[in-house]
Order: structure tokens, then C-alpha cells, then sequence
């Protein structure tokens, strides 16, 4: 078991530098640099005067290098200007060259500034996380319960009424998006055309205080996509456990339909769904990207979809290390959980 | 002209007909699921000719009564698209004039679905979706989508007004607003007009043209580099699964939306990036077609040479065009040459959605073969002295064809849903274009006074994706049925 969870993190720790690595590419690419350069400096810089201020600013290094300064194990640059300035990644703008540190990149803690928000990058992921964090909690209380309730109903009874009719409407909610059921919980309730104006159409004031009002829809519309699967996963998981011999035994036996579902079916059910959970929180990040744009809520999808529309290298950076390895460590707990969780894996 | 209501002066009857009988099937039901938590469990008794006996007693009755009332419902909601295309424009408001509308799209589905039936017995698994209520409601959802994009695509029938024309009068107006007199053209706005005055419905319609022409052919191409990847992978194992596995798993670790950010804004697409992936997925449908072709006939060099001539031939004509783009970094097909053009925002989206979904394929592909590959017939295989891509291609692939279509048909929804995604934050396709995400996207920034700008392709996309899932479950039924 040590040795399975070890090596799980060696491999997640080489996709996530080989994942980080990508997006630095990616967002460090020519084009994207010289957009910067005309941002920051002037609109109508020559491209001579771009190509010396990103060279001052250390962007003309190899690829390799400025990805190992950012992430802090090379040291950083000190380049002296053409225009007689000394710049060096680690040096703040009012510090001397000398007392700067050696290393400053993502592993030493410094994530560098956002150029949008004029704020370093850490705080604010830190407190767009806190925000995220609000939400997901509560789509979670209300996705995973349900998603469940729904499935081993359905489940319980292969074929029955309310297998069909559970089945029919997870169907319909994994087939409807985020943008079409906010669009529609929107419409319905909250719009002056239906008259039904019971819940805000935007969820940006339940970012200081969240209330049933202004923050119903924006749960529920993320909690929907996801319920659907994770209802139909444990739905199938459910029907296989309700075939295997030791449940018909417990039949033949005479135990109440109640006991062999709660006590005999339940716990054996629910080892799938638990992955399967796990592994919605990729999804959930999109929807919650989604959602967040859709309801205003300037949580960390919002963020994501702010820095990669104005080009705030550093920004970007930051969210998507986050993003990587909020994947990655879901994973990892799937993986381990479900070596956990089973017990013909765990024993052997 | 007049405003056009809902359903018009045949409204006046069938309205209050379908509230009454819409009232009654609800109570029906909730009495018959209420009922049915107190009946004693069933027991198949038969009639002395050996059919089932119905159930009686007054759970027996409402059950009678569910159906009755519910084929009743689909009566009356039937009589209001018939009426529809039969009565002139106005009798039966707006749902009959989109029932008019969408006339040849019904004729095409009828036809289809009587053709379908009567022949069902002989077309294998596409015959025995015919026997699944779900297949056949999924099947027919789809189809209307694919009739009504290619009617408008390619005959321009279905919609009633230019998608981009504006009619200034009619910005963000209800649905049914009659079109100015001065204007020659179809008099109404069926389902409104847009923050721009643009016909929501004809956008609509025409939005499913870009999507029927993108999604199946994406997702195509995802399960050509799906399988022509996945299969070595499972078959041999070792090293070059590891390496495969844990490409496809850095991809699928990647969140879809700041890999789309990063790959579809105007910076990365003028480095060429996009077109380069593009060549790289684009040549693997001509390496699975070599090496289908070449296992099979490898043996029969006189047979193989010329067929693998013809098809690589054409098929690499095909991948030069498609990959040489005027005004990109990839440009070198004189225009002689370049059998078509396509616009350079629709290839950077279809590359993008390719790559999202063929480490899913992948995955998918991979497993199955590692499951198939201990089969007896394999094993028969090998012992023929069969090379490991005709094991692979003809003897693993067919029979692994099962999951692999109905997974296809989840992963069109799937791919809508990114599309979707794509047009809703503006990546990819010009701003104008009626596609489905971009036109939810424009109307939601009004959507709390005028909703019904975004309500009209949002529920489009949904009727879509719904109809592929539905599909698809019920084609896993009846595969699941051999």
C-alpha cells in the first residue's frame, strides 16, 4: 500500500510539471509576450522597443530557463537594462539589487503579480478559492445525497416505474450543460418575462453573504450536470450488486426487502459511486467556470476566465497550478479510496 | 399584420382540451404511484388463450386510465403540428407556423421511420433500435436535428429570414411579432427577435447546421487517433502503454476550458500552433485506413497495391487541402490544388475538440482490448500465424464494435456540449455566427428582461444532446441483447 501511494505521487508530481511546464509554453509564447509588452509599456510600441523591454525583463531567455526560475529551482535573472536599470525577477521595485533573494519562484511561495488586478497572485487565488470553496461545498451537499438517493432507488428495482422514470431524468440532466440549465433556471426564475422572480439571477452579493435567494441557482445549476452521472453510475452499480448470489440468498432466507437493500446491498453499491464522485471534480471545476461566468460570482472560474481574456501570464499560471492539482490530487484520493474502500484489492 | 400568438384561434379549443387532459394524466399518475405502494405484488395469471391477464381492481383501472390519457396528450400535441402544416400561416399560431416551417423535415422522418420499420429485421443492430421505445424517441430527436441542419444548410428551406439581416424594429421583441409591411420577406419573427434584431429562430435552425457539420466529424476523427493509438497500447502493453497511458492521462488531467483558452485565442492561433496539431490528428484516419487495408491484404500484393493507391491517394488529397490554410502558418497547396477551404476559426475549434476527446477514446479502446485480448479467438489467431494488426483490426476491433457505437453516440452529445462551451465564451468562431454556444452567449446578458433570445438555442442544444444519450441507451440495450 506504501509503495502504490508513493509511486501514484511520483507519477503525479511528473504530470504536474509536465502540465505546468505546457501552459507556461503556451502562455509564454511570442505573441502573447509582445501583447503583454504593449499592454503594460504602449499600444504603439515599435517592435525593436518590444523586443528590448521583454529582453530587460528576462522574457528573451530559453523557454527552459525562465520555466525553471518560475518554479524557483534555477536562480532568478538580474539582467541590467539598455536603459541602465537593473531588473531581476526576485527584486521588488522598491528593493536594492543586493538584498534580493537568490530564488524566488512557485516553489519558494512567490507566485509573482497579476497584471489585471495589480495584487499578488497568491492572495488572490487564496481568496477566489475561498469563494469556489463556498460554492462547492454546498453543490456538493446537494448533488452527492441526491445523486445517490436517486440511483440506489433506481436501482433497487431493475425495470420497475421508478427505475424508468429516475433513469429518464438522470439521462436529461447529464444531457444539459451548465450554459442551457443556468440559461433556463434563469428564464424561469428569475426573469421578468415569467413573473416568477423567487431567486436572483445573479450571485454576486452571495459572495459577501450567500442566502437561499442568490445562491440557489448557481448550486443547483452545477449540481444538476454532475447528479445525472453519478446517479446512473450508482444506479448500475446498484443492479449489478442486486443480481450476486449472497443478496438472493438473503432472500431465499426471508430478509425484508428494506434490510437487504439497507444492510446487505448498500454498502457493497456505494465502493463505485465514491470513484466515480472523485472523478467529477475535473468536470465540476468546468462547470464551476461555467457557472461562475454565468452567474456573476467572482469566484475562481471567474478568475480563470479574467486572466486568460486579458493576458495575465501570472495570474494564469497560478490558477491553472491550482487547477492541475486539485485533478491530480482527486485522483490520487479516487485511486487510493477505491484500493481502500474494497477489500478483495486491499487484502491481496 | 397581427401578432401571432402561441397557438393561435385553434387554440381556443385545443387549449383548454390539452390543460384538461395534461391536469388528469398528472393526478392519474400521482394516484397510480400512490396505489401502487399498497398493492399486493403481482402475479402473472394467464387467460385460458395464453395472454396475460390484466391487473385489476383499482390499481388495474388507473394503470388503464395513465395510458389512455397519455396517448389523449400526444393526440392533441400531434393535432397542433398537423393542423399546423395543413392551415395557412396564423390558424394555429406560432407552433403551427414552425410546424409549417419544419414540413419537409417531417416528411423525411416519417419517411425514414416507415422505411426503418418495415425493414427492421434486415438491418442488423441499426434494425433492432426499432424495437427500443427509447432508441426509437432518441433516434427521432436526432434525426429532426440532422434533417432540419441539412434542409437549411444545404437547401435553405426550413429557415424563414437571413440570420444575420436585421429588422430594427424587432430588437428584443416576444416571439410571434409580425415583421414591418415594407419588408418583402416571411412576416413574422416566429420566435422573437434579438438584442441585434435578428430572427431567433432562423438562427436557431441554422445553428444546427454548424453543429451537425462539426460534432460527428470530430468525434470521428477522436476515435480515429483513439483507436489507432489505443489498440497497440492494449494488445502489446508494456512500455508503450505506459508511455500512451500517460500522455492521455495528462491531457484528460488538463481542465477542457484553459486548454481551450489557451489554444483558441488569436495569439497561439498565429503561432500555428493549432494548425500543427491539426496535421499531427489529421493524418492518423490515412494510418488506420493503411494499415486496415495492408493487414487485410498484405498477402495479395496485386489486389493491396492498387487499392492502397486509389484510397491513400484520394484520402491524402483530401488531408493536404484540409490542413492548407490561406492566411495561416500552414499554407502551401497552390489554390488550384486545394480542393476546399476551411475557415480557419472552425478548424482551430475542431482541432481543439479532437484533442480534448480522443484521450477519452483512448481509454475507452485500450481497456476493451486488454479485456479482448485473452479471447480463444485470438489465441486461434496467432496460432495462424496472423500479424498483430490483422489481430488487432479484425479480429479485436469488430468485436469490440458494441461499446465503441454507443459510445460514439454519447460522445457526439458530449462534443455539442463543447461546441457549446467554446461559442458561450466567445473562443473560436466569429462573433455573428448563429451557432448555438455563441447565441446563448449573446443573449445572456439580457437575460433577466428578455429571456427568450438565449431559451431558443439552449433548449435546441439540450432536445439534441438529450436525443444522442437516448440514442445511445437505447442502442446499449439492444447490443446487450445478442
Amino acid at each position: 500500500m506504501g509503495l502504490f501511494i508513493l509511486r501514484r505521487l511520483g507519477v503525479m508530481l511528473l504530470t504536474a510539471l509536465c502540465l505546468t511546464f505546457i501552459v507556461f509554453f503556451l502562455t509564454n509564447l511570442g505573441p502573447n509576450l509582445e501583447k503583454l509588452a504593449k499592454t503594460e509599456a504602449s499600444v504603439r510600441m515599435s517592435d525593436d522597443a518590444v523586443t528590448t523591454w521583454l529582453a530587460n525583463r528576462g522574457y528573451a531567455q530559453p523557454m527552459l530557463v525562465k520555466y525553471g526560475e518560475w518554479l524557483g529551482v534555477l536562480p532568478g535573472y538580474v539582467i541590467e537594462g539598455t536603459d541602465g536599470v537593473t531588473r531581476g525577477l526576485c527584486i521588488h521595485p522598491d528593493q536594492k539589487p543586493e538584498d534580493a533573494h537568490k530564488f524566488c519562484g512557485v516553489l519558494q511561495g512567490d507566485w509573482g503579480q497579476s497584471s489585471v488586478f495589480k495584487d499578488s497572485v497568491l492572495s488572490i487565488v487564496g481568496t477566489r478559492l475561498g469563494l469556489t470553496g463556498k460554492l462547492m461545498l454546498w453543490v456538493l451537499i446537494v448533488m452527492v445525497p441526491t445523486a445517490l438517493v436517486v440511483g440506489v432507488l433506481a436501482g433497487m428495482n431493475e425495470g420497475s416505474r421508478t427505475d424508468r422514470v429516475l433513469s429518464t431524468l438522470s439521462i436529461t440532466t447529464t444531457a444539459t450543460p451548465e450554459y442551457v440549465s443556468g440559461v433556463v433556471f434563469i428564464a424561469v426564475f428569475a426573469s421578468a418575462a415569467m413573473g416568477l422572480r423567487w431567486f436572483n439571477g445573479s450571485a454576486t452579493s452571495a459572495m459577501a453573504h450567500a442566502t437561499f435567494v442568490n445562491f440557489t441557482l448557481p448550486v443547483l445549476t452545477i449540481a444538476m450536470y454532475g447528479m445525472g452521472y453519478i446517479a446512473r453510475m450508482t444506479r448500475a452499480s446498484m443492479t449489478e450488486v442486486m443480481t450476486a448470489q449472497y443478496i438472493r440468498t438473503a432472500r431465499l432466507k426471508g430478509v425484508s426487502f428494506r434490510n437487504i437493500v439497507l444492510k446487505h446491498a448498500l454498502r457493497n453499491a456505494l465502493i463505485a459511486p465514491f470513484t466515480v464522485i472523485m472523478l467529477q471534480f475535473p468536470w465540476l471545476l468546468n462547470g464551476v467556470v461555467i457557472t461562475e461566468t454565468l452567474f456573476n460570482y467572482k469566484g475562481f472560474g471567474w478568475t480563470l476566465v479574467t486572466a486568460a481574456s486579458n493576458n495575465d501570464i501570472q495570474l494564469l499560471m497560478g490558477v491553472s497550478v491550482v487547477s492541475v492539482f486539485v485533478v491530480l490530487f482527486t485522483q490520487l484520493i479516487s485511486d487510493i479510496g477505491y484500493v481502500f474502500l474494497n477489500p478483495r484489492i486491499r487484502i491481496s | 399584420m397581427e401578432p401571432l400568438s402561441w397557438t393561435g384561434p385553434i387554440g381556443t379549443y385545443l387549449d383548454p382540451a390539452l390543460e384538461i387532459v395534461a391536469l388528469l394524466f398528472v393526478a392519474a399518475v400521482v394516484v397510480q404511484t400512490v396505489l401502487s405502494y399498497f398493492a399486493p405484488a403481482l402475479t402473472l395469471q394467464s387467460n385460458p388463450d395464453g395472454t396475460l391477464m390484466a391487473r385489476g381492481g383499482a390499481l388495474g383501472l388507473f394503470e388503464k386510465l395513465v395510458k389512455w390519457l397519455f396517448l389523449a396528450l400526444i393526440v392533441i400535441v400531434l393535432a397542433f403540428l398537423v393542423l399546423g402544416v395543413f392551415l395557412p400561416v396564423g390558424d394555429v399560431g406560432i407552433i403551427g407556423a414552425m410546424s409549417k416551417q419544419f414540413t419537409p423535415v417531417w416528411i423525411s422522418l416519417i419517411a425514414t421511420f416507415a422505411v426503418s420499420i418495415y425493414y427492421k429485421r434486415r438491418l442488423g443492430l441499426y434494425g433492432k433500435l426499432f424495437d427500443s421505445m427509447i432508441g426509437m424517441i432518441g433516434f427521432g430527436i436526432v434525426m429532426f436535428w440532422v434533417f432540419t441542419a441539412v434542409y437549411t444548410g444545404v437547401f435553405h428551406l426550413i429557415a424563414t429570414l437571413d440570420p444575420l439581416s436585421q429588422v430594427a424594429a424587432l430588437k428584443n421583441k416576444p416571439p410571434g411579432m409580425p415583421v414591418p409591411e415594407s419588408n418583402d420577406s416571411y412576416g413574422w419573427y416566429l420566435l422573437g427577435g434579438d438584442n441585434l434584431a435578428r430572427d431567433v429562430f432562423s438562427r436557431m435552425v441554422e445553428g444546427s447546421w454548424i453543429v451537425v457539420q462539426i460534432a460527428p466529424l470530430a468525434t470521428l476523427f477522436a476515435f480515429m487517433v483513439g483507436i489507432t493509438l489505443g489498440l497497440p497500447a492494449g494488445y502489446y502493453g508494456g512500455r508503450l502503454d505506459t508511455a500512451l497511458s500517460f500522455l492521455a492521462n495528462l491531457i484528460l488531467a488538463f481542465p477542457v476550458i484553459l486548454l481551450f483558452y489557451l489554444l483558441v485565442t488569436p495569439e497561439i492561433v498565429s503561432t500555428g500552433i493549432p494548425s500543427f496539431m491539426g496535421m499531427f490528428l489529421f493524418i492518423f484516419p490515412l494510418i488506420f485506413t493503411l494499415v486496415l487495408l495492408n493487414s487485410r491484404y498484405h498477402t495479395q500484393p496485386a489486389k493491396r497495391t492498387p487499392i492502397l493507391v486509389i484510397v491513400l491517394g484520394l484520402m491524402g488529397w483530401v488531408y493536404l487541402s484540409m490542413i492548407s490554410q490561406e492566411g495561416t502558418v500552414v499554407h502551401f497547396l497552390p489554390a488550384g490544388v486545394d480542393l476546399f477551404d476551411v475557415p480557419s476559426g472552425i478548424l482551430v475549434v475542431f482541432v481543439s475538440v479532437v484533442f480534448v476527446n480522443s484521450p477519452t477514446v483512448f481509454r475507452i479502446v485500450r481497456g476493451l482490448t486488454l479485456d479482448l485480448r485473452t479471447r480463444d479467438y485470438v489465441a486461434a489467431a496467432q496460432t495462424r500465424g496472423e500479424g498483430p494488426w490483422y489481430i488487432m483490426l479484425w479480429e479485436i476491433l469488430p468485436n469490440a464494435r458494441g461499446p465503441l457505437i454507443v459510445d460514439f453516440c454519447l460522445r457526439i452529445g458530449y462534443t455539442t456540449i463543447l461546441l457549446g462551451t467554446l461559442g458561450f465564451f466567445g473562443l473560436g468562431l466569429p462573433p455573428e455566427s448563429p451557432d448555438w454556444g455563441s447565441t446563448i452567449n449573446d443573449g445572456r446578458k439580457l437575460l433577466s428582461i428578455y429571456p427568450h433570445p438565449a431559451l431558443a438555442p439552449a433548449l435546441a442544444l439540450l432536445s439534441l444532446v438529450l436525443g444522442l444519450n437516448l440514442l445511445a441507451d437505447g442502442l446499449r440495450e439492444e447490443s446487450l441483447k445478442d
